[in-house]
């Protein structure tokens, strides 16, 4: 680790150097692991150092947003799964809630809560696995990952039982949820509430005061609050550099209006500060878990009678002429489905406002001047997944 | 606090881990990989995945009438259905092909919810692989076929609730014959007093269109 004024002083011989150097156009993926999918860099580098960042994206395209207007509307809630995989929950929730908004459907109470429960357990899944997967591209290779991947598992497993599949869950239903959560399930949850935080404890024992952690991360990849906003990025990132903004709070979508919790912010902006910014949202979601199951009714419908003949026929559900914008806090930002209905079974207009695409954006801001090693933890902490990028 | 120290703290939870892996029970730390072809987890009653058609006692007898419901609502559009005829050229409440493309179904469950029928249900089946993905996972009618016996083993709530509600549905149309035979029945009672028109028949109780 050279000093600041080792740095100069290299600087300065760089400069007084009259020997001809030339810049090198390196490609980063897209079968490269730290990419964390089918995701290219076009970097130019100086020495180390990078000078300019192109993203390249667009391997994993699928044409989501067409497939889902060739189809019901129920049908391409399976697809919304397949956007971000790690939390296909938020993913449904966000598109249940513009349809509800579309069709004006109220949710019954219990229902509400379930889909609480079911985003936060997947903001835990998703946090813990990227601090996981961001301690692999600092080079700890593997050893938080499965720390991370044994608690995510226990997760995952009551994602199967209730919702039939640990990962494409498919669980959200216009109006309500698909199954209801058994008492069985409510005990794991509370399990999972009552050991979690030791997890938690034990994590940050092992990383957040940890030396090499801190010498990796900090300073690197600084975003600033006013390029962020500019750049209308959401969700951590956005709060790691100070903003505070949260859908959750300001919106107030569901239930989430009923539980007390608070916002961590960070102040630099910088890797760690999103790294730890994930550690404390993890707090927050334990907090509302654990008023969630207090909180839920203990019996209720699971969907609002006016959308129970579809669920059988989903194919005549036609909501009423007009738009809607549903938006939730997914654990990677914004996530926001845009609909337009012209009264047919079929979406006219669906767009995907997609956080991990919007936050990759900014990441030639953020390596600029930076090794390229740095460049993958500054990707890591982006937290993006492919699936999401190229819908 | 010197400097290192929180690299030793955090070697230290490496340690303990290590060791407390070999002695503490699988959910609290301890070693937990189930070592799959020889061990596996027991299943869980709601876990989906493909679909499979059921049929009651003989695979005669099966339930689908091919309506082709589930094929219009199939989100990737996997299935395909062709209705059987009879010799005159009657159409029959059964498939004559019910195909399945395992390649192409992403185990939604969306044909199971859309089924008015009770005949296609998710399967527990998940070890499907073969060197032949074209011919060997295009399963057809007599590949999807299983027994309703197999469904309650599998899926023993969901299979005793359905059970249950096809007995009651069933139960209910007996009655509704019976009440409609009887009521057949009555009407050429009424001439005998010397009225000459009889009465008009009686509209029929309004029957589902199932079977």
């Amino acid at each position: 680790m050279a000093t600041a004024l080792q740095q100069k002083t290299f600087q300065a011989r760089d400069a007084a150097s009259t020997i001809d150097t030339q810049t090198l156009e390196v490609n980063i993926g897209p079968q490269h692991p730290s990419t964390h999918g089918v995701f290219r860099m076009n970097v130019v580098l100086d020495g180390e150092a990078i000078v300019s960042l192109k993203p390249v994206m667009g391997y994993l395209h699928r044409n989501h947003e067409q497939i889902a207007e060739n189809m019901s509307y129920l049908g391409s809630m399976p697809y919304t799964d397949r956007l971000d995989y790690f939390n296909s929950m938020s993913n449904n929730f966000g598109y249940a809630l513009a349809v509800e908004k579309l069709a004006a459907i109220e949710v019954p109470e219990k229902a509400q809560y379930i889909r609480v429960i079911m985003a936060e357990l997947t903001r835990l899944v998703n946090h813990v696995s990227v601090i996981g997967f961001l301690l692999n591209d600092l080079g700890a290779f593997f050893t938080p990952v499965l720390y991370a991947f044994r608690e995510r598992e226990k997760i995952l497993d009551i994602f199967e039982g209730v919702a039939g599949s640990r990962m494409m869950c498919n669980y959200f239903r216009f109006g309500g949820v698909k199954r209801d959560l058994s008492p069985a399930f409510i005990d794991q949850i509370k399990g999972i509430v009552r050991e979690f935080p030791k997890f938690l404890d034990e994590f940050e024992t092992l990383l957040t005061k940890n030396e090499i952690l801190c010498m990796r991360c900090q300073n690197v990849g600084v975003l600033p609050p006013e390029l962020a906003i500019n750049a209308s990025i959401t969700g951590p990132m956005l709060r790691a550099s100070g903003v505070n903004y949260d859908i959750r709070k300001t919106d107030k979508y569901s239930v989430y209006d009923r539980f007390d919790f608070r916002i961590p912010l960070g102040k630099k902006g910088d890797v760690y500060d999103r790294y730890y910014v994930r550690i404390l949202e993890m707090r927050e979601s334990l907090k509302i878990l654990e008023q969630a199951l207090k909180q839920m009714p203990a019996s209720g419908e699971l969907v609002s009678k006016k959308m129970v003949p579809f669920l059988k026929s989903p194919r005549n559900f036609k909501p009423p002429v007009g738009e809607a914008y549903g938006r939730v806090e997914a654990p990677k930002g914004e996530l926001g489905f845009y609909l337009v209905s012209d009264g047919s079974p079929q979406p006219w207009r669906y767009h995907v406002r997609a956080p991990s695409l919007i936050n990759l954006t900014i990441l030639e801001d953020l390596c600029i001047g930076h090794k390229v090693a740095d460049a993958i933890i500054i990707l890591g902490s982006v937290d993006i997944v492919l699936g999401e990028v190229d819908h | 606090m010197f400097f290192g120290s929180g690299v030793l703290r955090g070697l230290m939870v490496t340690f303990k881990n290590f060791i407390a892996s070999y002695f503490r029970p699988a959910n609290q730390g301890g070693l937990f990989t189930v070592e799959y072809p020889e061990k596996r987890l027991p299943e869980k009653e709601n876990f989906r995945n493909f679909p499979f058609l059921v049929y009651d006692g003989t695979p005669e007898n099966l339930r689908c009438v091919a309506c082709d419901i589930c094929a219009k609502e199939c989100p990737p559009k996997c299935i395909y259905i062709v209705r059987e005829f009879d010799k005159e050229g009657r159409p029959l409440k059964r498939p004559a092909t019910f195909d399945i493309d395992l390649t192409v179904c992403m185990n939604c469950g969306i044909c199971e919810e859309a089924c008015p029928f009770d005949a296609i249900y998710m399967d527990h089946e998940f070890e499907v692989a073969n060197a032949n993905r074209q011919e060997k996972l295009l399963y057809h009618r007599d590949d999807l076929l299983k027994s309703n016996e197999y469904f309650h083993k599998i899926r023993p709530t969901d299979a005793e609730a359905i059970d249950q509600r096809r007995r009651e549905a069933e139960e209910k149309k007996k009655a509704a014959a019976q009440a409609a035979a009887s009521k057949a029945a009555k009407p050429p009672e009424p001439p005998k007093p010397g009225n000459a028109t009889p009465p008009p028949s009686p509209p029929k109780p309004d029957q589902p269109e199932q079977k």
